[in-house]
């Protein structure tokens, strides 16, 4: 099939207002979050239903070409850049939401429904709790795809903990209905998280939980992130799952405090935001526990939100730390490695002496309880060399995490950004098993090529499974 | 009767090594941990070697400050659960631990993952699928191959841990996993309410279920026409919360509401009504709110019921000759699973209740990419895998 001709095909499924080809409607398509990398598709089509996207689907599947589905493209791994003459299936315009039946806790939506507007249209009672930080705009189709976290996930889990069912279309086009609990191989488990590259999901049914009856939240400043370090695990240590718990150094505090003018104390540190929720009498005796284990600690300051507006407050520092970064530096490159809490010190030293070595600054935002660190790498692309310089020092983090024990990617995935890393976490025979499971749902490799796997592959044809021979069953003859 | 060569590696690469011997020769492989749910399944031939995990029971990591932990296959759960005891923490999973004839507890961490067998704390928990952070496998040609991490985060590479949870050991070996632990509670207290009324029963489960109290397990129980709701609370104040819960259990209309701190006979309870020695033993998946439909269902047919009431699932024992019958009556969309059974039902019954379909088609696929000589526990799957 022409490029024309599949242009064609798909003005007839979606609408020829919806297929867009001008290259100047292209670049909106050609980068995700991660800006660095930009790629213009052949064609983006932006089909309004489920049924739609199929027959985009089978035209690309009946066409050869590969495509790439595409939520929000808020992702921060290039997991929606687009591949050259492939397609863009961009789901921006599924955003229904589809039945809400609380007496299941369970909401249906369109892929490209907000993360936000879940959790809105489940409440006062319930809520969704996978909450990126830019769960404003960003789709839940994306999280599906890459199984999504954000700072509640300690406590709550992630995305694959809430997805009870998905409609699929495979890359030939074939409608698959999975549901949590469908006897067989848990194909619900194994797609959310792939990146798009096993198929896409054109409906989401997913969990929702009861709102906590109460939420209280502090603030604690110390002297430096390891003794803030200390605080965390004595507050897990003690059998506390705080509903989040998270770490700013001293950089981003400043970089955020800057910007939001919450009070942050400017001449910590390190600032420790802890979470509890759940029923009230819980929560009031866990509350004082975290206070008197902070003190304990060494914390400087304990501040205690006394209202929802001081709670937001504290939240909205957390939250601005990245977009914040812009008063430090002009560029940063965010990394999202894991490691083990308990090498928290020893790998946060290992950035302090990577960032003094190469002359570059490193601000930390981290999910403290689940050991998700978010390195802001800073540079000026005006000096020649510093990118290079900084996406170099950023891979050492990785590195030193994976050492660790820990892994290449928290929440934001793998895409096209850390498949080079992915060889430092598995190995060769670890791959071919990924490769065996995407050759299964994708043998074309059509959907989203060229992301997660470190290096292209293709798949060979299944070798026939092994039948007894009649004559080996009547023992007349056997195999050599 | 084939003569069965039992092989017990000691090592991982042993145990690849025999499946890789065993495909290249034609062979078929039986997968086995402790044998506690060994029948599940499809009825299907005898296999010339039987591959056990016996010897791979170290617990190789158990990591208390990170609350993870690292398993070999054949690590009995109740000891693994002993040694977590020490450092105040506990693997949220409690299935039960021995057979349907309530033999020992034997069951290993590698049979409960590759069955996704779970118990009451499924409520707060999730299953094993939700509490495996990782996993080494090991595939009919040889390859060991590891997935996920040994984080409680990490979203590297196809979460392949979740894709061998639950496949009954029809896609390779479980060699090891990679566990995320909890804090053993300190406390706990259960809130009980009886009633006759199946409706009334599913109200009163429903309404605690959407009751900010954090739940760690809310079960339903049914026995001659008579049943209850069970909801256990853990935690800093357990009783107070028990309280609560019984509060709205009264309020939901049950009788004999009461709540105790020794509430672990209960439960016990709870977990072998997931068994049956003499008849069949049905697991039902259906819509929470269906739950008074499934218990309508099992009465018809002399049923006992025990289930996690939010989540829709429900164990129902009936005589063998029922099981049919049972399928019949749930509810629309409800699925029933064969679990415990006699021999001579589970050569007549379809275990799985499972329909040919586009997800079977993608299931036959996995297997013939993970599994090519089709060596690993062949037949006792949904669609004849």
């Amino acid at each position: 099939m022409s490029a024309s001709a599949l242009v064609s095909r798909l003005e007839a499924a979606c609408g020829a207002d919806y297929v867009l080809t001008h290259p100047h409607a292209l670049t909106t398509y050609g980068s995700d979050g991660l800006a660095q990398y930009h790629q213009l598709p052949l064609v983006v089509a932006r089909p309004g239903s489920a049924e739609e996207v199929h027959a985009v689907v089978r035209a690309c599947f009946e066409a050869g070409v590969p495509w790439v589905a595409r939520g929000a493209g808020t992702g921060l791994s290039g997991g929606a850049l687009p591949v050259a003459d492939g397609v863009v299936i961009a789901l921006s315009r599924l955003r229904r939401i589809l039945s809400i039946d609380l007496d299941d806790g369970c909401i249906v939506v369109e892929p490209g429904v907000t993360n936000l507007a879940i959790s809105r249209a489940v409440s006062p009672t319930h809520f969704f709790p996978p909450d990126p930080s830019s769960q404003i705009v960003c789709s839940i189709g994306g999280n599906v795809a890459e199984n999504s976290g954000g700072a509640h996930c300690f406590k709550y889990g992630f995305t694959t903990n809430y997805v009870i069912g998905l409609e699929v279309v495979l890359s030939d086009g074939t409608v698959v209905d999975l549901d949590r609990d469908d006897p067989g191989y848990d194909l619900l488990g194994a797609f959310v998280g792939s990146e798009g590259t096993l198929g896409v999901a054109t409906r989401i049914r997913l969990r929702v939980v009861p709102v906590p009856e109460s939420v209280r939240t502090l603030v604690a400043f110390f002297e430096d992130t390891s003794v803030a370090g200390d605080a965390v695990t004595a507050i897990v240590s003690a059998g506390i799952v705080p509903g989040a718990i998270e770490m700013m150094d001293r950089l981003s505090i400043k970089a955020a405090e800057e910007a939001t003018h919450a009070g942050y104390r400017l001449d910590a540190g390190a600032a420790l935001i802890v979470e509890l929720d759940g029923p009230q009498e819980e929560c009031t005796a866990r509350f004082d526990h975290v206070m008197a284990m902070c003190k304990e600690a060494g914390a400087r300051d304990v501040r205690v939100a006394q209202s929802e507006a001081e709670r937001a407050l504290i939240w909205k520092t957390r939250r601005a730390a990245f977009a914040a970064m812009g008063r430090i530096a002009p560029a940063y490159y965010v990394q999202d490695g894991v490691i083990p809490r308990t090498r928290l010190s020893e790998v946060l030293g290992r950035i302090d002496e990577l960032s003094a070595e190469f002359g570059l600054q490193v601000a930390n935002v981290f999910h403290a309880g689940d050991g998700n660190l978010h390195p802001l790498v800073c540079y000026d692309s005006a000096r020649p060399g510093e990118p290079e310089r900084a996406e170099e020092l950023a891979g050492l983090i990785v590195k030193a995490c994976v050492e660790a024990g820990g892994s290449i990617t928290g929440e934001h995935g793998v895409g096209v950004d850390k498949k080079r890393y992915m060889p430092s976490m598995f190995s060769e025979p670890d791959l071919e098993a990924f490769q065996r499971l995407r050759c299964a749902f994708d043998p074309h490799g059509l959907a989203n090529p060229g992301k997660v796997m470190p290096t292209p592959r293709l798949c060979g044809e299944v070798p026939g499974p092994y039948r007894e021979h009649p004559l080996e069953r009547a023992g007349v003859a056997e195999r050599f | 009767m084939q003569t069965i060569l039992e092989a017990r590696p000691a090592t991982f690469q042993t145990a690849a090594a025999i499946l890789a011997r065993a495909s290249a020769d034609g062979q078929t492989v039986r997968l086995r941990g402790g044998g506690t749910k060994f029948s599940w399944g499809a009825a299907r031939p005898d296999s010339p070697i039987e591959l056990c995990t016996g010897r791979l029971a170290k617990v190789v990591e158990h990591n208390t400050g990170d609350l993870t932990a690292v398993l070999e296959a054949g690590v009995r759960l109740a000891d693994a659960q002993e040694q977590f005891a020490t450092a105040g923490q506990m693997l949220a999973l409690d299935p039960p631990l021995a057979d349907a004839g309530f033999s020992e507890a034997t069951a290993t961490i590698g049979g409960i993952v590759a069955t996704g067998d779970s118990g009451p704390l499924r409520h707060r928990y999730g299953a094993p699928r939700d509490l495996v952070l990782g996993m080494t496998v090991a595939l009919s040609d040889g390859a060991i191959a590891q997935s996920g991490g040994k984080v409680i985060k990490n979203v590297a590479g196809y979460d392949l841990a979740k894709l061998f949870a639950g496949s009954f050991g029809t896609l390779g070996l479980i060699l090891s996993v990679n566990v995320r632990l909890h804090p053993l509670p300190v406390g706990t207290a259960t809130a009980f309410g009886a009633g006759g009324d199946p409706e009334k029963l599913a109200v009163a489960a429903r309404v605690l279920a959407a009751a900010p109290l954090e739940l760690d397990a809310l079960d339903i129980v049914w026995r001659a026409g008579r049943g209850g709701v069970l909801a256990r609370c853990c935690g800093a104040d357990p009783v107070r919360r028990a309280q609560r819960a019984a509060g709205i259990l009264g309020e939901a209309g049950l009788e004999e509401v009461d709540v105790t701190a020794q509430d672990d006979a209960l439960w016990q309870l709870q977990r072998s009504g997931q068994r049956s020695r003499h008849r069949a033993l049905i697991m039902v998946s259906a819509r929470p709110s269906a739950l008074a439909a499934v218990l309508r269902a099992a009465d018809q047919f002399s049923g006992t019921v025990v289930g996690r009431a939010a989540l829709g699932v429900s164990y129902v024992e009936v005589d063998p000759a029922a099981v049919e019958q049972l399928r019949a009556a749930l509810p629309a969309g409800a699925r029933g699973v064969l679990r415990d059974a006699p021999a001579e039902v589970r050569c007549t019954v379809d275990a799985w209740d499972v329909r040919e379909g586009p997800a079977v088609d993608l299931m036959r696929r996995i297997k013939a990419r993970f599994d090519p000589a089709g060596a690993c526990n062949p037949g006792s799957f949904v669609g004849g895998i």
